[in-house]
């Protein structure tokens, strides 16, 4: 047998045996399912918040604009494991939802601290001159932050809504802590159970390499049609 | 029509403007020249409140505007506004960026605003460019678009802030005939221009300010031919 054909029943032997034996791939299979649940929750949660704490970051008003400061600094000021186990073991320990609902907050309040830091830079990046086009023809403040500058504003941050998705889906990977089976926990389950560290954490890297190869393909996608009005 | 008392602006410790007492009438075209740092475009945002106002009193239609008892949304409907760097909107169509308010505000139907629209575009020679989006236009044709978007709302005055002074010379002209067959139409207008030769054959008054205050006001000729001011005098030494 030559090294190479060596190499290659290895291969497919420690794949069976971590893949497919005791089929184990199920267990990858619902850890993507987990991974998706909370990542997706948590985006639309992480929005919300990040549109209320831009709000309060813009505000004029101090004490809304203190609120503002003090949530982006905790949260930035404090590690995200660290977060997520105040919010289980604390915060949620009494109350009776899904395990993953209650991540998914955890994420949701973590990442909407990052995303209204984008959205606070992306009504800043609209030139002042737009609002004042829009006053001048007579329309109220909010009909000219919605029609007008955040249309704008979000064609703007679009990209780095995404890196921050992506960084968000990426973040997920410590919901083993407070026991969930998601990808990366589901890997570590076949590696305990094998005593194969190779196939199982390659394969988890693959497969949130292949989760979110696709989500940058839709973004630009997403992008491209929101890049309409620049053609010139 | 527009009657100013007393206009005060400051910045901090700026004063930008320094007492201004202005009354404009219906039908008039006044044409403000001044140096630049003179507060002549800071009066003209005040007209329209885009600046506030530190003191004095601003009146539409015999009405005082700046008092929080006045919906100033509506005032500015009846305010057309032409900003020197257009501000037009780029997410938005150049139809898109003429009926958005008035179908917003309920002034027109989608359907009369796109009417209204294409006359606009033709009166400003832009019939063709209903679809194109503002990157697509010269400064000139995006400058153009912007007072049609302006004029789509049926204002009862102009008010336009240095319309050419970002313009590529060779497209001040297109803009400025727009400006003047507007004038001719019996607007009333209120415009903060360097081009003089225009204020000349334009206006029907010329105010010269000056360290916020109106140093001189008159007639084109009166003004720019036989100027009263030692400061007018000086400015238009410089810049005729």
């Amino acid at each position: 047998m030559t090294a190479f054909q060596e190499w290659v029943s290895n291969f497919s032997n420690l794949f069976y045996k971590c893949f497919i034996r005791e089929d184990r791939y199920k267990l990858l299979v619902s850890g993507i399912g987990v991974t998706i649940k909370v990542s997706l929750l948590a985006v639309v949660i992480g929005i919300l918040i990040g549109m209320l704490i831009a709000l309060c970051n813009l505000s004029k008003r101090k004490p809304i604009k203190f609120f503002g400061n003090l949530y982006t600094g905790i949260i930035r000021g404090t590690p995200s494991v660290t977060q997520l186990m105040i919010i289980y073991f604390v915060v949620f320990a009494t109350v009776d939802l899904d395990k993953w609902i209650i991540a998914a907050i955890a994420f949701g309040i973590n990442s909407g601290a990052y995303v209204s830091e984008i959205i606070r830079a992306g009504i800043m990046s609209v030139d002042h001159g737009q609002t004042e086009a829009g006053r001048s023809l007579g329309l109220n403040a909010f009909q000219t932050m919605t029609r007008i500058v955040i249309p704008q504003a979000v064609k703007n941050i679009f990209p780095a809504l995404c890196n921050e998705f992506i960084v968000l889906i990426k973040e997920t990977a410590i919901v083993g802590y407070v026991g969930l089976m998601d990808i990366q926990k589901a890997g570590d389950f076949i590696k305990s159970a094998t005593f194969v560290a190779f196939m199982p954490l390659i394969g988890t890297a693959v497969i949130y390499y292949v989760l979110i190869k696709i989500l940058t393909l839709l973004f630009q996608r997403i992008e491209k049609v929101l890049r309409k009005s620049d053609i010139r | 029509m527009i009657k100013v008392k007393n206009l005060h602006k400051k910045f901090g410790d700026l004063t930008v403007l320094n007492g201004i007492d202005e009354h404009i009438s219906q039908g008039e075209v006044v044409v403000v020249i001044g140096p630049s740092g003179s507060g002549k475009s800071t009066f003209l945002r005040c007209l329209n409140l885009l600046e506030d106002v530190t003191e004095g009193e601003i009146y539409v239609d015999d009405q005082l505007i700046n008092t929080s008892k006045v919906n100033i949304n509506e005032v500015r409907q009846k305010m057309g506004m032409v900003f020197q760097q257009f501000n037009l909107f780029p997410h938005l169509t150049i139809m898109d960026n003429i009926t958005l308010a008035p179908v917003l505000l309920k002034k027109m139907t989608k359907e009369d605003a796109v009417k209204k629209g294409h006359e606009l575009l033709k009166r400003v020679n832009l019939g063709e460019k209903a679809q194109a989006y503002p990157a697509q236009l010269s400064g000139g044709q995006k400058q153009r678009v912007a007072i049609a978007r302006a004029l789509a709302m049926n204002p009862e005055i102009m008010l336009f802030d240095e319309p050419t002074s970002a313009l590529d010379p060779e497209m001040v002209g297109e803009v400025l005939d727009v400006m003047k067959d507007l004038a001719k139409s019996g607007m009333t207008m209120v415009i903060v221009t360097h081009e003089m030769g225009f204020a000349r054959e334009v206006a029907s008054r010329v105010l010269f300010v000056d360290q916020g205050m109106i140093m001189e006001s008159g007639t084109p000729d009166e003004v720019f031919g036989n100027p009263q001011n030692v400061r007018t005098k000086l400015f238009l030494s410089k810049v005729l």
